[in-house]
């Protein structure tokens, strides 16, 4: 087996598998302080209550994300050292300022905030709260900076003595425009997926009858926060793509499949490609509307993936520079299509929420609750479609994927670690969604009290 | 300031970075593994998580950071170590996943069976994390083979050898030993007796491999490769120790704690500059060893990193000193005041 192959789905395994928990650490972080903050505030018991039940769930996914994330750090060296040595002037940094800024923050206030209950001032444990979230959503913001300089590299020379990419610039790196444009599109996702677990969670329990007025309150908190965040990842989605067109026209024309250049572009609502992925046999087209996608105006070019593959080839050298556009396409699609729902589902739920007797309609008993895998869908389909469509590039224009895999790896080693990673990843998911599941249905009678166990399985401890 | 001084103080930075996650973690691994064998009940384990229950995962950062640290100031050293050493650091990876993922699941189902699995994977864990750790900075003392291309070329049985498997156990053995010395400074009552007489037993099994580690790197000749004599400061190691015994057969568990981190202080400063100006020697070609010279970033990015290191380390060390003061208490052994 080919080690690249191997190394390539050990990544995506393992970052589509921590990018499904970290967006709802990003966002239920906010959430919990700020209810938090309203219980400190007005001293209502409700919100107290609030605090607790979605400050458990948070923890429970909060350990995941942790526990992931050091993989993440170390598998850059450990399957990618040619691309370490490659970019580590520029790569590194963002990365040991995220570890020195951010990790260090959310990993020692989580513990206070953990354990400080009653111990430590009220006000200290409230703000350990918002640091937590502050530092776990800082940590996104220099990940993406990290990652804004693969998309669309700034900032840099190239060293002819060493062959490696060098910082001249720290100020251009982290106000690379993609960057910022991927910062708010993915924090606001975070806020996002977050609001919809709530939505989800609470209509479970108002369906019930119980608890309603923890779960009313945070119901209509969720619905406002989630229209207003799904709105703001899809404008964000909107300007990436507009920044895309200027500087990864390749990645725009293979997650639209545009085969040959038009101007003006139709936007595809339908394309079927062949098996290879590389040809196009039917589609269905909106005239126009690709252009003014791509740069806000009916007439623009859009260049297509044969002209720019051969203007490729003549800068670059012979060779494919198509990502696998079926991947592109239809990831594409799929989170498009998963945003513009969230964005009326979140309305929808908002413009419910007037009425105060929601809860009773129909659709209360399976929307709320399906429109939780909503944002997680669209989560993984993102950045495959980001990563993929960057192909075969690993840093845009200046490092092959190819050339970037560490030399003294084996089919042995990888299968190992890909297999070990799978079995590990696999069983973390399991007690993860078996205590999520737990948790959200005991309710906040059971978060409220840390030691007072709630499974029905409860057989006595061993004391 | 100039290339060269960047280059040391990024190496001086880094090993600080070490010295203070072998110390740190080096009580949680020790608590960790300690865990399953000293809590006979469930209050028990629950109390010696407790333990260390708010700092575990700061404590870790320091090795995050470590990480961090050797990407952005030498790629060349990060690069060819974590691919070098791929299935040792995967095994890490898993035990560090086990033991994290443990603390925060263990306590949150009542079923004696499913806790007592998750505290079983955080000894297991935390055994693996520390036999690994000391296993691979055994093999950075003693070298390993590197080619021209600064690319290893052993696999997991070349970091196997005799000397990382000695480095591995003593680590092991050491982290035992400062974990039961944290819990004798943190627990009461029945539990803190027990745990300081198992602190006794524990001293000599450190103390022998310690000393036999230090016997084989002397003769091995690993101290003398780099520029740096480490004259004293390995004696004053052993010293340590031995001082440490004293103080735990005498229960001053404050002082023993001290003896033992000290001992861990001073061994990680052996150890750096033992092998300094090298990162990584080669065992192939000494020519072919990865510098701080020939492995660091452009004189720029040290610059830049110098000034984050500037503003951030600071903060860091105050606030998370701070949370050492606030949860400095001892802990009761007692379900109405444990946080589960």
């Amino acid at each position: 087996m080919d080690p690249v192959i191997l190394s390539r789905w050990q990544f995506g395994l393992t970052t589509v598998y921590h990018w499904l928990f970290v967006p709802l650490t990003l966002g239920l972080g906010w959430f919990v302080a700020y209810m938090q903050t309203r219980f400190y505030q007005t001293k209502d018991e409700t919100y107290r209550k609030m605090a607790k039940f979605w400050g458990k769930l948070f923890l429970i996914n909060f350990a995941i994300g942790v526990v992931t994330g050091i993989v993440q750090e170390f598998q850059f060296g450990m399957n990618w050292s040619e691309y370490s040595r490659y970019v580590g002037d520029i790569f590194g940094a963002p990365l040991a300022i995220e570890a020195l800024s951010s990790f260090f923050l959310e990993s020692t206030f989580i513990g206070i905030w953990i354990f400080g209950e009653g111990r430590v001032p009220d006000k200290v444990h409230l703000a350990s709260i918002w640091l937590v979230a502050i530092g776990s959503n800082l940590s996104a913001v220099w990940i993406l900076i990290a990652n804004g300089w693969m998309q669309n590299p700034v900032g840099y020379v190239i060293n002819d003595t060493t062959g490696r990419a060098e910082l001249v610039d720290f100020f251009a790196l982290i106000t690379n425009e993609k960057a910022w444009v991927f910062i708010w599109h993915t924090l606001a996702d975070g806020l996002a997926t977050a609001a919809f677990l709530i939505i989800g969670v609470s209509a479970y329990h108002l369906l019930r009858k119980q608890h309603t007025e923890v779960f009313k309150r945070s119901f209509q908190t969720a619905a406002v926060v989630g229209l207003v965040a799904s709105v703001l990842v899809f404008l964000g989605g909107h300007t990436m793509g507009q920044f895309m067109y200027e500087s990864q026209p390749m990645k725009m024309a293979a997650l639209e499949a545009i085969w040959e250049t038009e101007q003006p572009a139709s936007f595809s609502l339908l394309t079927i490609g062949d098996l290879s992925g590389k040809q196009e046999v039917w589609s269905l087209r909106i005239p126009y509307a690709m252009s003014f996608l791509a740069c806000n105006n009916l007439d623009c070019e859009v260049k297509g993936v044969e002209e720019l593959n051969a203007q490729y080839n003549a800068e670059f050298g012979p060779g494919d520079y198509i990502p696998l556009m079926v991947v592109t396409y239809w990831t594409f699609r799929m989170m498009m299509t998963i945003g513009l729902i969230m964005v009326l589902v979140a309305a929808w739920f908002l413009f419910n929420t007037r009425r105060s007797d929601y809860a009773e309609k129909k659709w209360f008993r399976w929307v709320p609750f399906w429109a939780i895998s909503l944002p997680y869908f669209a989560n993984a389909s993102g950045w495959v479609l980001t990563e993929m469509g960057r192909q075969p590039w690993i840093v845009y224009g200046l490092l092959k994927v190819e050339d970037a895999v560490s030399p003294n790896l084996t089919p042995v080693d990888l299968l190992i670690s890909l297999i070990g990673y799978t079995v590990v990843y696999g069983l973390l998911a399991a007690a993860m969604v078996y205590l999520m599941k737990k948790y959200a249905k005991a309710g906040p009678d059971a978060a409220m009290h840390e030691s007072v166990d709630v499974a029905p399985s409860f057989t006595g401890g061993q004391d | 300031m100039s290339y060269e001084s960047l280059q040391i103080l990024w190496f001086v930075l880094i090993a600080i970075l070490w010295i203070g996650f072998f110390f740190l973690e080096g009580f949680d691994f020790g608590v960790g593994m300690l865990l399953p064998f000293l809590g006979k009940k469930d209050v028990e384990r629950r109390a010696i998580i407790n333990t260390i229950g708010s700092v575990w995962d700061g404590n870790e950062v320091w090795l995050l950071t470590a990480g961090g640290a050797t990407f952005a100031a030498f790629p060349h050293w990060y690069a060819t170590m974590f691919s070098g050493f791929y299935l040792a650091l995967f095994l890490l990876l898993i035990g560090l996943i086990m033991r994290g993922i443990s603390f925060e699941y263990r306590s949150k189902d009542s079923n004696p069976k499913w806790r007592s699995r998750f505290d079983w994977m955080i000894s297991i864990g935390s055994f693996l994390a520390a036999l690994l750790l000391g296993a691979a900075f055994a093999n950075l003392a003693r070298g390993v083979p590197i080619n021209a291309d600064r690319m290893f070329t052993g696999n997991l049985f070349t970091l196997l050898n005799p000397y990382g498997l000695l480095g591995g156990v003593t680590t092991v053995a050491i982290f035992l030993l400062h974990g039961a010395n944290f819990l004798g400074l943190k627990l009461e009552g029945e539990l803190r007796e027990r745990v300081n007489a198992f602190a006794s037993k524990l001293w000599i099994v450190a103390t022998v491999f310690y000393i036999i580690l230090g016997v084989f790197t002397y003769i091995a000749g690993f101290w003398n490769r780099g520029h740096i004599n480490p004259g004293i400061v390995p004696l004053t190691a052993v010293a340590a120790l031995l001082v440490a015994g004293y103080f735990i057969r005498q229960k001053n568990e404050g002082w023993a704690f001290i003896m033992v981190a000290l001992n861990i202080v001073l061994t990680q400063i052996t150890f750096f500059s033992m092998t300094f100006p090298n990162v990584m020697t080669s065992t192939t070609n000494p020519d072919w060893s990865l510098t701080i010279y020939n492995a660091s970033s452009s004189q720029y990015t040290l610059s830049v990193m110098s000034i984050v290191a500037l503003i951030f380390v600071p903060i860091v060390l105050a606030y998370q000193a701070w949370s050492y003061y606030m949860f400095r208490k001892r802990i009761k052994t007692d379900k109405k005041t444990l946080v589960y």
